[in-house]
């Protein structure tokens, strides 16, 4: 059985539902080396910004446990390098190209969005309204639904029809559904949950925090679970908009949790640090999984989890393989 | 993909080996030594396939051979959990490896007189770059060094391999007391030194700059930044560097180092932001309004 895989996200169809997450990945050619990057779902760049930016000093990531800290500060060389170098470099590689965009105002991600809208190659556009690492850590849009609201109103006012515009969410909120319901009114295509989680370490010998930036975004394994809570509370309330899970994804199995929650695509961040070639092996045991569990589209997964107690397609027995299905499943 | 492209592969464990106050690990990892070029550096993933510690440790290669279908020998000194679980590892055991990662050294065209410095086990990457630079007839002068004579790497190598060596400690207890720093001065008038490539911490390799720089010669430096992939994803490496056009950069030391022309690396300014580097947050640069 051939498991098939193909994904939508708004207007936008993928072969596969495995992307990377913004800023750990690289521009694409640093993975590039390790593998083709078109058997990517989608490559999601690092958050481009109007101007460059120098980021933050270093030191600036701190190992946790099964935890990343960092506070990068979205460093990279501005639009006109990206327009001018990178995502040409990518459209090349056939690499299907979700970008990210950041700014310090509203103006500011319309300006990204607008000289965007012109570019061949884009899949889509992911607005980044949580990365905690700016200077200005007030300013983070994904705290107030109105604010986040606002931005996605401008991007998408400034983006071609056709071109889905992605909200990325974190989950430093009160209330997370309020937001996502925020920007899907406003014109939000899909939502991508959830950023890096604030945090903070400090050295036990130096008594010092351990980045430069005193305070960063906390990513990896140790997140996953508030990922799967945001995605399952936001896909209950908008179940019609489209999902991408993110947060310490490192496996197959990961993955599928995240689509069982609600996500209808998957993108790895961390594990691109720990394994450069993580995303076509979690692409791979994922295929796998969901044929061990007779699946065969990956679409009929999405939101599994939300089904009541007993309804479920098939049970696996996780040291065995395929249960038998039973003849009221078979009929299905 | 080029011949260039590292490659990722189950590496086997073919020795371990402790010299002096180092770990020292034999790798049978294929493809990588074929890859291989003198400067550049190996990824290697810790703590097994459910690790909680998620970031790379990079390590200098010392030596690459043929034998077994490509082996890497690394040198690191146990400093935390994960070169704890490498050094606890025994032959047939199995480690997830990424490289040949990084720049390598630029190398001479003509026999020239070179001075090859290194201090602890930076020192590594000295031993490869001194087998090329042998093959092509440059005279080769080490100046070595460590707190103490265990942390002096490779000084009986040096010894058999170059036309001299020099070593220095700080408790005095090998060589000369004092830093290589010290000694760095008569070596390059010794030798009439062409190039010096150095290897070692920060403060070594800003005093190497300063001594090259009042010579007027060129130091190729291997920087030791902290990396997390080694791959140029993770953007934590970043140093501050003059590039072809003259700005600052803050660049990666995985992918446009480790090997650097050290008068490009602005030393001073290691660990910040300058308010001149290319996107430096506009309220420090001077007379702008942010």
């Amino acid at each position: 059985m051939s498991v098939d895989l193909r994904t939508r996200i708004g207007a936008a169809s993928l072969p596969n539902p495995i992307m990377t997450a913004a800023g750990c990945a690289g521009i694409g050619r640093e993975l590039g080396r390790f593998f083709d990057v078109a058997k990517l779902g989608a490559f999601v760049t690092p958050s481009i910004t109007p101007e460059a930016r120098a980021g933050r000093p270093a030191p600036r990531l701190a190992e946790t446990p099964s935890g990343v800290l960092n506070s990068t500060g979205l460093q990279g060389p501005g639009i006109d390098a990206f327009l001018a170098r990178d995502l040409p470099w990518l459209d090349e590689q056939q690499a299907r190209t979700i970008v990210s965009i950041a700014g310090n105002s509203v103006e500011e991600y319309a300006e990204v969005a607008g000289r965007l809208a012109t570019a061949p190659g884009v899949t889509a556009v992911e607005i980044n309204t949580a990365c905690p690492n700016v200077e200005d850590r007030g300013l983070m849009f994904a705290a107030h639904p109105t604010a986040a609201a606002e931005v996605v109103r401008a991007v998408r006012a400034h983006t071609r029809r056709g071109v889905p515009v992605l909200a990325k969410l974190s989950a430093d909120v009160t209330d997370v559904v309020g937001v996502a319901m925020a920007c899907a009114d406003a014109g939000a295509d899909a939502l991508s949950m959830i950023n890096t989680l604030h945090g903070m370490a400090v050295d036990t010998s130096t008594f010092r925090p351990r980045l430069a930036g005193i305070t960063g975004g906390l990513s990896g394994p140790a997140i996953r679970p508030v990922a799967v809570r945001c995605v399952y509370q936001v896909h209950a309330a908008l179940p019609e908009v489209p999902i991408i899970g993110i947060g310490g994804v490192r496996t197959g199995l990961d993955a599928l949790e995240l689509v069982l929650a609600g996500a209808s695509a998957v993108a790895v961040g961390t594990a691109n640090i720990h394994d450069p070639s993580a995303c076509v092996r979690i692409l791979r045991e994922l295929d796998a999984a969901l044929r061990e569990r007779g699946i065969s589209h990956l679409a009929d997964a999405v939101g599994l989890a939300h089904k009541p107690a007993g309804t479920l397609m098939r049970r696996i027995d996780p040291n065995v393989g395929v249960a038998e299905p039973t003849e009221q499943e078979t009929l299905q | 993909m080029t011949d260039s492209s590292p490659v990722q592969v189950p590496g086997t464990v073919l020795t371990m080996r402790r010299i002096g106050t180092y770990q020292t690990m034999t790798l049978v990892a294929p493809g990588v030594a074929e890859r291989f070029r003198p400067g550049q550096f190996v990824a290697v993933a810790v703590g097994g396939e459910q690790s909680s510690m998620l970031l790379r440790r990079c390590f200098s290669v010392r030596e690459v051979k043929p034998d077994y279908g490509g082996t890497v020998e690394i040198v690191f000194a146990v400093r935390g959990k994960g070169t704890e679980w490498l050094a606890a590892l025994r032959p047939r055991d199995i480690v997830d490896v990424a490289g040949p990662l990084g720049r390598p050294f630029p190398l001479p065209r003509d026999p020239v007189n070179c001075v090859l410095l290194g201090v602890a086990h930076g020192s590594a990457a000295l031993f490869p770059l001194a087998a090329v630079l042998g093959q092509r007839d440059c005279r080769l002068h080490f100046v070595l060094g460590g707190a103490t004579s265990d942390d002096v790497l490779g000084a009986r190598g040096a010894r058999r391999t170059g036309d001299s060596v020099a070593v220095a400690t700080e408790d005095g207890s090998l060589g000369s007391a004092g830093s290589v720093g010290d000694l760095l001065p008569g070596v390059i008038e010794d030798a009439q030194a062409d190039v010096v490539y150095a290897c070692g911490p920060l403060d070594t390799l800003r005093a190497v700059t300063r001594t090259c720089t009042g010579y007027g010669i060129p130091a190729q430096v291997a920087v030791e930044e902290p990396m997390a992939c080694g791959t140029g994803v993770c953007m934590a490496c970043v140093l501050p560097v003059i590039g072809d056009d003259g700005g600052t950069h803050m660049v990666r030391t995985c992918v446009e180092g480790p090997v650097f022309r050290g008068e490009r690396v602005r030393w001073d300014d290691v660990g910040t932001i300058p308010f001149d580097a290319l996107g430096a947050p506009r309220a420090l640069r001077l007379g702008e309004r942010s």
